[in-house]
């Protein structure tokens, strides 16, 4: 399997944990998805309990390089909320799906969250100034007799402790049937486009009451249903092109220019199927389950259940690049499908140069691919390594024959600890890793 | 000076500048409604020093109390001392005017556009100027895209100042320029959206030198939206400019818009057609504009055909007189054909509510030879809302070849509407009813639509029959009592016999309608025993309707029909066994008594007698 780092390659080092350290894991407190804002300054997760919260890059320290990283807890809020559907008699979950930041446009922040039907736009601001003086109270509540009144006074702000506050500013609903598995804003900065199993739709930020259909996949008969979206992205520059990804390993690009409703894409990324690979779940696992523009917009990167492609906007008929994420699985996919793992969505993000893509695998083991290098190593989150600034080992699977030392055999590997959320710092290279309730920052080592 | 009046009078004012920080965001709204209020009495002096200050500190406040806020500092100048003090307003505005929502920042605008008029010109140029160049250069696209919408009103009333107006002016377009190139898209689209107004304060010279190449350069932006906008920008920029540098200067660019790969910028271009056709004058429009237009109606998005298609009308009636028709005729009617038969019927709709507009300017040959035709295609079309659109604008044609012609064809389409197993569009075409047989005339009216219109009385849907009987009395009213008596009076009260309850209630419901139209004596001799009759009916619902039409059509009859006939039935149904029929009943009895009165009790003037002569008939009546 891979080979480490070292050499010229980037060294990983611990910079902190958040989330709490026993085993016991409550089901609400579980990560489900990780962001940075533009400027890398804020990070963002949400969670099962559809709580968002949202942490801050110190700044204090900026004589100590190694405490740069470290990222402190800047605001929490309940973003949704547990519903019902009475019509359909149907329990809306409150798990927050996807967070996207917007650019930044004055001192507050903006960010959009979305659970499976509801999307919110959300402004964290902050506050540190108050009034103070009341006519007819005192400062403590106290009323003041009304008969002592001779003067008016005009309440006047005083500095006050920095107050951090979260408020929803819009609310997006109804717009989707079926579950919402994306959210994208447009380099436009004014519209934003959010995709559930069958329909994508084209939102203004700023109209809550309404949205246009982009594409919709749904037959006219369900029971000829064979496909279902799984992500869809706005290109980073064009205002015009998205890209959808779908169950059966496609990816569409659609043109807004040429049509009101892009129904006919205008490119189509497929790599023709290995027949000699061809088994059972050879459907289930090329299904795609994210899918991202690199920040050049040359490039996408598309993962699927066993591998991460990247694929040259120019160039439909194969990716550019191939990397198998865990190829040692393959034996494995009859247990995976046993257990359901073989359905886990796993995510994918490229570094501020795009040069390395990163992405998650299980036993709390994540995959660093060099691009350039061709060069691919194999990190893990754990408790272990939690001592400051300590060198992240490269860890290596023994797929089968002698297991050599320092190797972890495929059958010891825990599917209970899954890595499917990261994110990668804009420009640094700082990186956030969800594990199941835990959210662990690495950084470069700083010498 | 308010501590001389003593405490009182500075109460409600304490209450309302306490209010200004209310937890309650209603209540805080309430009080900036009223910070006038609280500004005379702080007087100009204290409004200056503290109340601005308070309010510049303010933006964290909800947007609609942030939108008042805005909305108030716009008349606030004399509450500051007057236009010499005006420029006290301008920080809180400047704040108000970064905000992120949009409504607010722009109220926040427009109320700085307002009292830069206020200004003098050396308070604009030592007040004004700065801020705009402030908010030109800020750190955040909120208070670029507002600077955009203050070039055009500030520079222009500097120039009174003509030592420092040329150096102004050129910094405000080198800042417009810098505006224009944004790295935002939100910046340039308000830069885009601001252009043609301030070029229109701007001498031609430098709208040729500086905005056109600005205006160029956001008509090929790489963001639709920057591009779309820069379409209105070029039309009021072409009205500026002398007709012999138009070819030159914005044509290539609005020819380029035309054709935009973005089915958005196409959809601007057809949506401003007919201003860009006025700004740009007949022989652009002949050489350049018609071949536009063909191909936007021509356009593969549909979106972009609805748009041209609902500018057909104006766009050839605006034509130059001399070639109107050829152009119409040769250029203009095929692509029209085509879209007549369109896949879209957005696209359709958008037509038929225009096409009969055409007929006025082709003349009478033309229309029944060219145009005939398409009307009754699209009188035969699939989608009820095309048929509709035709339906409703038939009077235009009625004009030029008379009704006569259409009607023959328009008939069955019509009844095929009335037919329509949506209700909502029998609903709609009944409310055309009344506008048919005006067109129409009775004769054709008796012969084909009579009993249609008799046929929705009797409707499943509730909503249908009450507009049926509504458009009875539309007609009645057009074509007078005796038509009624003769035609549509004998067959609502012979509804009275049916086996429905329903349809006997829908005659009430007609009376109701028809009696004040129908006039005293058909309503005395017709329909009052028929009413009558109904009150042993034998549906409740049949009983209080009975009384509630007697109640209605009360103020119709003469007193000795409401004595002799009207008031026994009523009495009868008051002691009813059921509970509604007896409170209608009751209802219709007291009511009936005021019906008797002198109208004059009701005017305002409550006289002291009438009030007394009330008393006196109520307490004579058994």
């Amino acid at each position: 399997m891979g080979a480490g780092g070292g050499g010229n390659d980037v060294q990983w080092c611990f910079s902190q944990v958040k989330g709490a350290i026993d085993d016991d894991v409550a089901e609400a407190d579980i990560i489900s998805t990780v962001e940075f804002n533009h400027s890398g300054e804020l990070l963002a997760t949400g969670d099962k309990g559809g709580r968002v919260v949202i942490f801050q890059q110190e700044t204090e320290n900026k004589s100590q390089p190694q405490c740069r990283s470290e990222y402190n807890v800047y605001s929490t809020f309940q973003s949704h909320e547990p519903e019902f559907d009475y019509l359909k008699s149907l329990e809306i979950e409150e798990k927050i799906n996807k967070i996207r930041w917007l650019p930044q446009k004055n001192a507050a922040q903006f960010l959009l969250s979305t659970n499976d039907k509801t999307i919110k736009l959300w402004k964290i601001s902050e506050r540190d100034k108050r009034p103070e003086g009341y006519n007819l109270k005192e400062e403590d509540g106290r009323y003041r007799d009304a008969a002592t009144i001779t003067t008016l006074r005009v309440p006047v702000f005083r500095p006050m402790d920095l107050m951090v506050e979260a408020s929803p500013r819009r609310v997006f609903v109804n717009g989707h049937t079926y579950h919402i598995n994306s959210i994208s804003v447009n380099s436009d900065n004014e519209t934003y486009l959010s995709a559930d199993d069958l329909r994508i739709n084209l939102w203004h930020l700023e109209i809550t009451d309404r949205s246009f259909n982009v594409v919709d996949i749904k037959p006219a008969n369900m029971e000829e249903l064979t496909e279902v979206i799984t992500a869809a992205e706005f290109h980073p520059h064009q205002c015009n092109t998205f890209v959808y990804s779908s169950s059966k390993g496609t990816i569409r690009l659609c043109d807004m220019r040429a049509s009101a409703l892009c129904d006919k894409h205008s490119k189509l990324f497929e790599e023709p199927e290995d027949p000699s690979n061809r088994s059972f779940f050879s459907e289930i696992i090329s299904s795609i389950s994210d899918v991202k523009f690199s920040h050049n917009g040359r490039y996408m990167m598309t993962r699927d259940y066993l591998s991460v492609k990247i694929w040259d906007l120019n160039m439909e008929n194969r990716p550019v690049e191939t990397y198998q994420v865990h190829e040692y699985l393959r034996s494995k996919l009859c247990s995976l499908y046993e257990n359901d793992c073989i359905f886990d969505k796993f995510e994918c993000c490229w570094n501020g140069n795009d040069s390395v893509v990163m992405t998650g695998s299980y036993n709390n083991f994540f995959r660093m691919l060099d691009r350039s290098q061709r060069r691919d190593v194999t990190l893990e989150a754990s408790r272990e390594s939690c001592k400051a600034r300590q060198v992240l080992k490269p860890r290596r699977v023994c797929a089968g024959g002698k297991r050599k030392k320092d190797e972890i055999s495929v059958d010891s590997l825990d599917f209970n600890k899954k890595i499917l959320h990261t994110a990668w710092h804009p420009q640094e290279n700082i990186i956030a890793v969800a594990t199941t309730n835990n959210l662990y920052i690495f950084q470069e080592k700083v010498n | 000076m308010a501590g001389a009046e003593g405490d009182d009078s500075l109460y409600p004012i304490a209450v309302l500048i306490d209010e200004l920080r209310n937890e309650d965001v209603q209540l805080r709204l309430n009080s900036i409604k009223k910070l006038s209020t609280i500004a005379l009495a702080l007087g100009v002096e204290r409004t200056r020093t503290e109340l601005l200050p308070f309010l510049t500190d303010t933006i964290y406040d909800e947007d609609e109390v942030l939108l008042a806020l805005a909305e108030q500092l716009g008349s606030f100048t004399v509450l500051v001392g007057g236009p010499e003090f005006v420029h006290c307003l301008l920080p809180p505005l400047e704040s108000l005017a970064t905000v992120e929502e949009t409504v607010v920042r722009d109220k926040a605008v427009e109320s700085l556009r307002k009292i830069s008029q206020e200004h003098s010109p050396v308070d604009l140029e030592v007040h004004f100027v700065p801020l705009v160049k402030r908010l030109a250069s800020g750190d955040w696209f909120t208070s670029r895209t507002s600077a955009c919408g203050l070039f055009g009103v500030c520079y222009p009333r500097v120039s009174i100042m003509t030592h420092t107006f040329e150096s102004t002016l050129i910094t405000a377009v080198m800042h417009f320029r810098t505006l224009c190139s944004d790295d935002t898209p939100m910046v340039r689209r308000a830069a885009s959206s601001k252009l043609g107004e301030f070029a229109k304060v701007l001498e031609l010279d430098y709208v040729k030198s500086d905005i056109i190449p600005l205006f160029t350069a956001l008509a090929s932006d790489e963001q639709d939206s920057v591009r779309l906008l820069a379409v209105e920008a070029g039309v009021s920029i072409a009205a500026l400019l002398p007709q012999e540098d138009l070819e030159d200067l914005v044509m290539p660019t609005l020819r380029q818009a035309a054709e935009d790969k973005s089915w958005r910028v196409r959809y601007m271009v057809a949506d401003k057609f007919s201003e860009l056709q006025k700004a740009v004058g007949p022989e652009i429009t002949k050489n350049d504009l018609v071949p536009a237009f063909q191909n936007l109606l021509k356009d593969c998005e549909a979106e972009v055909r609805t748009a041209a298609a609902n500018k057909v009308k104006v766009f050839c009636e605006s034509l130059p007189e001399d070639s109107r028709e050829t152009i119409i005729m040769t250029h203009i009617l095929p692509c029209v054909k085509e879209l007549v038969s369109d896949t879209n019927q957005h696209v359709k709709s958008a037509l038929a509510s225009v096409i009969m507009g055409l007929s006025t300017i082709l003349g009478k040959d033309n229309t029944v030879e060219h145009l005939l035709p398409l009307f009754l295609v699209q009188l035969k079309d699939e989608y009820p809302e095309v048929r509709l659109n035709i339906i409703s604008n038939l009077d235009c044609v009625n004009e030029v070849i008379g009704i006569r012609q259409l009607s023959q064809s328009l008939l069955p389409a019509i009844v095929e509407l009335a037919e329509d197993a949506k209700w909502r569009v029998r609903l709609a075409i009944i409310e055309y009813m009344p506008l048919l047989a005006g067109q129409l005339g009775v004769e054709f009216f008796d012969e084909k639509l009579n009993s249609l219109c008799m046929a929705w009385l009797i409707d499943h849907v509730y909503a249908i029959r009450e507009a049926a009987t509504c458009n009875l009395m539309k007609l009645v009213e057009k074509f007078g009592a005796e038509w009624a008596q003769n035609t549509i009076v004998p067959k609502v009260l012979g509804m009275a016999n049916d086996s429905n309850y329903l349809h006997r209630m829908t005659t009430l419901f007609c009376i109701n309608a028809l009696s004040e139209v129908c006039g005293q004596e058909i309503t005395t001799k017709h329909m009052l025993p028929v009413v009558l009759k109904m009150s042993t009916d034998q549906v409740a619902n049949v009983r209080f309707n009975v009384a509630r039409c007697l109640q209605k059509i009360g103020p119709v009859l003469d007193s000795s029909a409401l004595q002799a006939e009207v008031k026994p039935v009523l009495e009868k149904l008051a002691t009813d066994q059921d509970m509604d029929v007896k409170y209608f009943a009751l209802e219709a009895i007291s009511g009936m008594y005021l019906f008797n009165l002198p109208t004059y009790i009701f005017s305002e003037t409550f006289s002291f007698s009438s009030i007394l002569f009330f008393f006196f008939s109520f307490s004579l009546s058994p």
